[in-house]
């Protein structure tokens, strides 16, 4: 052990490490070697085939474009929240900065089938909508609303400390300087703040890009039309199709691992930012 | 003394003013945010509770007694109760590991915490049927020895670990950082034993943040859908979760069922949101007490 550690009076390395090392490569890391395993014993061909079928690409357009869509949602109310909850006061603040963390807390098949039936032709929000003829259930509109729902927290609670943190020192010279509150916001507040909106942009995107549960009830599942790439993904495995599922799951693996490296990379540059 | 005292406030007055924004636009702001968060989060919350009592209480609570609900209850009981203390020894472990000492492969262990919050529910459920599953890699020698994971009760138990694997350990790993080792080394130098110092030194210091990291692993635990749904088979009284359950009465169009169903597991979220606040406000208070001490001392 010596070899590969700093030597520290504080014992337990061993025993921490070794147990941390072994579940984590029980729980996740052998098994999503196994997937990947999996996915190479289709040849190239069929490999290409699968993840290229048009279902597949249709599925992938509306999974990436709903949670994009989302995420915009969220990135600009998202942001309004946070601006509300840190700088103004209001009767009930507390409670409505508890409940922002709801899509967290609520699981996905509640709010899967609350929302369905509040957007559903009949339904409270959705009889509104239906005379205008916006169809949100059981189309793409729904998918979209439920992928909202998912990703609201993120970007209210990657922005919300970032703008405690900031000091009104800085707005406050930009004030005496003659900068009108706008110029203020848009040339001080906000590249202070980007680094974190980016962020949260970034979480709720990729968490919206692997969502089911809450998508699943609102969406009508209409292959080519409603139907997320998760979904695609159950599909095939329910035709006991393992290959072929597991080839769309190395897709939407490597589109978050590749997400989760940009935000790595957002969260640095957030921190350096902090920091200078 | 009274004309310095107004002086003072209108001289603070102007300055919030300058560094704030008009009324108008104030409160336009905060309209715009509560519409938000009403459309979104208030209104599907009380959508749940209307429907739920829609057909009257006794069928409320008829659909709540009901054995296969009941059965759904207990399943998703006890798969949080395995999945949430392993990951909070988990937690420990890793944060302890990675907080307290310098190691090469540091950084790999961090990304694979991570990963599990980037991997799709309906991919965590595939990666145990590939592994496990009649056709999956070590599918015939489960077979033989007639050991059933997938569509039984261990698979559920693994998918709900699998998603609730990074909570505890991604709480714990910033708050042990910022607190360093010090007071450890200190304990240590005086002679404490190494689990004296962890009971005794270490797990008070980081007891609001474990709470935090158990509660919010709990609610993902009892809630978690996709990859249960595709372990589970979906067997009526035997390997329905209550999330499941909810899905098989809605399917049903026993809407006021399904959201009887949904309601308990919608107060559960409540409860989390009101414990989390609660541990976040202990949290605060613990730290400006211990300013407040570090200030008088200095």
């Amino acid at each position: 052990m010596r070899s590969i550690r700093k030597p520290s009076v504080i014992p337990g390395f061993g025993l921490s490490l070794g147990f941390a090392a072994f579940y984590a490569s029980l729980i996740v890391f052998i098994p999503l070697a196994a997937l990947f395993a999996k996915s190479f014993t289709l040849t190239w061909d069929e490999f290409w085939k699968t993840v290229l079928h048009p279902q597949a690409i249709a599925s992938y357009k509306l999974s990436l474009g709903a949670s994009f869509i989302g995420a915009c949602i969220n990135l600009v109310f998202g942001f309004i929240v946070a601006w509300v909850l840190v700088r103004y006061q209001f009767f009930g603040k507390k409670v409505v900065d508890a409940l922002v963390d709801l899509p967290f807390a609520l699981p996905t098949a509640v709010a899967g089938i609350a929302l369905t039936t509040l957007y559903a032709p009949q339904g409270w929000i959705g009889q509104f909508l239906s005379p205008l003829g916006i169809k949100v259930a059981y189309a793409p509109l729904g998918v979209v609303v439920a992928l909202t729902f998912i990703g609201l927290p993120f970007v209210v609670r990657t922005v919300q400390p970032v703008l405690e943190e900031l000091e009104k020192e800085i707005e406050e010279a930009a004030a005496s300087l003659g900068a009108g509150r706008w110029a203020t916001f848009r040339r001080i507040l906000f590249p202070a703040l980007l680094p974190a909106l980016l962020t949260g942009f970034a979480l709720a995107f990729a968490r919206a890009v692997g969502e089911y549960g809450s998508v699943v009830f609102i969406s009508g599942n209409m292959p080519y039309k409603t139907e997320i790439t998760p979904l695609l993904i159950v599909t095939k495995l329910e035709q006991y199709n393992y290959a072929g599922a597991a080839a769309l799951a190395v897709v939407l693996l490597t589109f978050s691992f590749v997400l989760l490296l940009l935000i790595n990379i957002l969260q640095h540059w957030s921190s350096k930012r902090a920091g200078g | 003394m009274a004309g310095a005292v107004s002086n003072l406030g209108r001289r603070s007055a102007n300055i919030t003013d300058a560094v704030s924004e008009p009324f108008l636009v104030r409160w336009g702001l905060i309209a715009v945010a509560l519409i938000f968060l009403a459309l979104f989060l208030v209104i599907p919350l009380i959508a749940v509770f209307k429907e739920a009592f829609s057909k009257g209480v006794e069928v409320y609570f008829a659909s709540i007694r009901e054995p296969d609900a009941w059965a759904a209850v207990k399943l998703t009981l006890l798969a949080a109760a395995i999945a949430v203390p392993l990951n909070v020894i988990f937690g420990i472990s890793a944060a302890w590991a990675i907080t307290k000492f310098r190691f090469r492969g540091k950084q790999v262990l961090i990304t694979l915490i991570d990963l599990p919050f980037a991997v799709s529910p309906v991919v965590a459920g595939l990666i145990y049927v590939l592994l496990f599953g009649t056709k999956g890699w070590l599918g015939p020698w489960l077979g033989e020895h007639d050991i059933k994971i997938i569509f039984a009760v261990p698979g559920i138990v693994l998918a709900t670990i699998f998603v609730t694997f990074p909570f505890v350990a991604r709480e714990l790993i910033p708050l042990m950082e910022e607190q360093g080792t010090s007071y450890e080394e200190a304990a240590l130098t005086l002679g404490a034993s190494g689990w004296q110092t962890f009971w005794k030194v270490t797990l008070p210091s980081i007891k609001w943040g474990l709470l935090y990291g158990i509660i919010l692993c709990n609610a993902r635990a009892m809630g978690e859908f996709g990859a249960v749904s595709v372990v589970s088979g979906h067997i009526r009284g035997q390997t329905n979760t209550l999330p499941l359950h909810i899905e098989i009465l809605y399917n049903e169009y026993q809407f006021a069922a399904a959201f009887a169903a949904a309601s308990l597991l919608a107060g559960l979220a409540l409860v989390t949101l009101a414990v989390k606040s609660f541990l976040e406000w202990q949290h605060v208070r613990d730290r400006e007490k211990a300013a407040r001490a570090a200030a008088q001392q200095e």
